[in-house]
């Protein structure tokens, strides 16, 4: 397939804001029951902004991806069959939801709805927490079954790549957590950094896990079931044009051999012992109260962050069409 | 119900591409807009087409074959491309089984494009919406022309009448004949799209001989002159036996 870069800005950007409002939430339940130290309600505020511009970074950018931007509100319809539509119906209420529970910390209001009986006043911003949870969990379960929904293309056609979203979201999120937290509140960034790495360990499994999966793979479809002549030599002459056509430019990565396989450890690289050796680093210096600590975190997120959008280019193009046997042969 | 679909015969179908260019023609021209092309007569032509012929060789020389494979939607009877659609804009209609997209509600997200293993959707570069075969819709049901005229236009353009078009769930149709008498096959059947359109494959008349039928069998002498030959007044052969 071709990866269309709206796409990979799409998925890499809501994947890392919906990974950072669970990180949010994460540390709202954690000092709800005193395992971490209560935050003002300007931390949650600032990290959900945060979430929400790339929430809706990630909504622009898929609208480059259609040919009728206007007409996008059509694409609530088919909810019932559509893992797309449903993917449109619950990035909207993952924004909804981000944005009330900001808004509700921002402005301190926070009302006793089930009356938990905790230390922190009120559970409203939980209640809304644990929606926008949902959402974000259905989200990633949405954008992953967009993909191994469509079970002939066989890379995509597996529940690894729900599970990597969803993995890859977490662990970008919650290293844009530790960043953001070394400005915002200090004293979460052992937390936020030993939960990043382990999401990223668990990630590095499973993306290598589809990795060896997909390299295993026997193709279903044979030129041979695609025109249905039973000959073990059958090449294909002509595919009926000598120009392009969108059947050439769409399921073609047309990257060079040599590109297409060195992406594949450069997003290696980039995904995951880089940025794991800068979150080391980071947090290091940062607990030996050296300023460079923070920085060296943001760095850690950007990094992990170019990593991820090359391992969704690589994830798109590893992609092999059965449409692809049709045309093989200009002329 | 019906499903009304094409049949291929790839025994009959020479590559001559005129089911490509009449079916550009004739949906180019009509109510839903033209078929967009970008540098028609420059380099690196490209446009937007609902019906291919491709050519495959099967074999190695010289003992080739060139096969002619002319690929359009298949019209599947469980279409993966419709219900990953998310506005409804790609649909199957109920009573004839065509499958169609709505021009005025396609987002042109490609999606449906992806979940066709045929390659059979292209989308419009200019009026940025999926497109594909639609069966002529707007001529089989057009009661303005004669009823022999009433085809999609790949079907009368095509000169050896290797496209048959009809009912393939009507069991007596020429195309339901055709499919069972003559070995008619759907493509990519490991994905259980069901395509509606057939093809027919390459087939071969083959005439065995046997060693006794270039011996004549009736000489038991071996003697290969003419047998004598009776007498005008004299009974033959064929007057007191029956063989």
């Amino acid at each position: 397939m071709h990866p269309a870069f709206s796409v990979v800005l799409l998925t890499t950007l809501i994947g890392t804001a919906q990974g950072l409002f669970l990180a949010l939430y994460t540390v709202q339940s954690y000092s709800v029951v005193a395992l971490l130290p209560q935050q003002d309600g300007r931390f949650y505020a600032v990290g959900s902004a945060i979430a929400l511009l790339m929430l809706i970074g990630g909504l622009v950018a898929s609208f480059f991806h259609l040919g009728h931007p206007e007409r996008a509100w059509r694409a609530a319809a088919r909810w019932r069959t559509s893992w797309l539509s449903r993917e449109v119906i619950v990035l909207p209420a993952l924004m909804g939801a981000v944005f009330v529970y900001g808004l509700l910390h921002w402005v301190g209001w926070d009302l006793t709805i089930i009356g938990i009986d905790t230390g922190v006043p009120g559970d409203l911003t939980l209640l809304v927490g644990a929606g926008g949870t949902v959402f974000a969990f259905a989200l990633f379960l949405c954008t992953g079954m967009i993909y191994a929904c469509i079970k002939f293309l066989q890379e995509w056609a597996t529940w690894l790549t729900v599970v990597n979203y969803t993995l890859f979201g977490g662990a970008s999120g919650f290293m844009l957590a530790t960043a953001y937290s070394a400005y915002a509140s200090p004293e979460l960034v052992n937390f936020y950094a030993g939960w990043t790495a382990i999401i990223t360990a668990a990630v590095l499994v499973t993306r290598v896990a589809s990795l060896i999966r997909n390299a295993r793979i026997k193709p279903k479809s044979t030129i041979q079931t695609a025109i249905g002549v039973r000959h073990a030599n059958v090449q294909q002459k002509s595919q009926g044009f000598l120009g392009g056509s969108f059947n050439t430019r769409e399921f073609f990565h047309r990257a060079p051999r040599w590109v297409f396989r060195s992406v594949k450890w450069v997003f290696l690289v980039l995904v995951f012992p880089i940025p794991l050796l800068l979150l080391w680093a980071g947090v290091a210096l940062h607990g030996v109260g050296l300023a460079t600590g923070a920085a060296t975190l943001v760095a850690a997120f950007a990094i992990q962050y170019l990593g991820l959008m090359a391992e969704r280019w690589f994830f798109f193009a590893q992609a092999n069409h059965p449409q692809n046997l049709y045309y093989q042969t200009v002329s | 119900m019906t499903q009304l679909a094409l049949v291929i015969d790839l025994n009959v179908c020479v590559g001559c591409h005129a089911c490509v260019t009449s079916c550009k023609e004739w949906n180019t021209s009509g109510a839903a807009g033209y078929m967009s092309d970008d540098r028609p007569y420059g380099e690196d032509p490209t446009g937007t087409f609902f019906n291919r012929v491709q050519t495959f060789e099967c074999g190695e020389y010289p003992k080739t074959e060139l096969v002619h494979f002319p690929k359009s939607c298949l019209h599947c009877e469980d279409p993966p491309c419709v219900p990953v659609c998310p506005t409804g804009a790609s649909y199957k209609r109920p009573e004839d089984g065509i499958v169609l997209v709505d021009y005025d509600k396609c987002i042109g997200c490609k999606y449906c494009s992806w979940a066709c293993p045929y390659g059979v959707r292209e989308i419009d570069e200019h009026q940025k919406v999926m497109k594909k075969c639609t069966l002529c819709v707007d001529r089989i049901y057009d009661e303005s022309l004669p009823e022999e005229r009433r085809k999609p236009a790949c079907v009368l353009a095509c000169p050896t009448s290797a496209r048959l078009f009809g009912d393939v769930h009507d069991s007596e149709s020429a195309v339901s004949v055709a499919i069972r008498e003559s070995g008619g096959y759907a493509l990519m059947p490991e994905w259980g799209t069901k395509p509606a359109n057939h093809y027919l494959p390459r087939r071969k008349t083959h005439m065995k001989i046997h060693e006794d039928e270039l011996v004549r069998a009736d000489n038991p002498l071996k003697k290969e002159a003419k047998l004598p030959k009776p007498k005008i007044t004299e009974p033959s052969l064929d007057d007191v036996t029956s063989w």
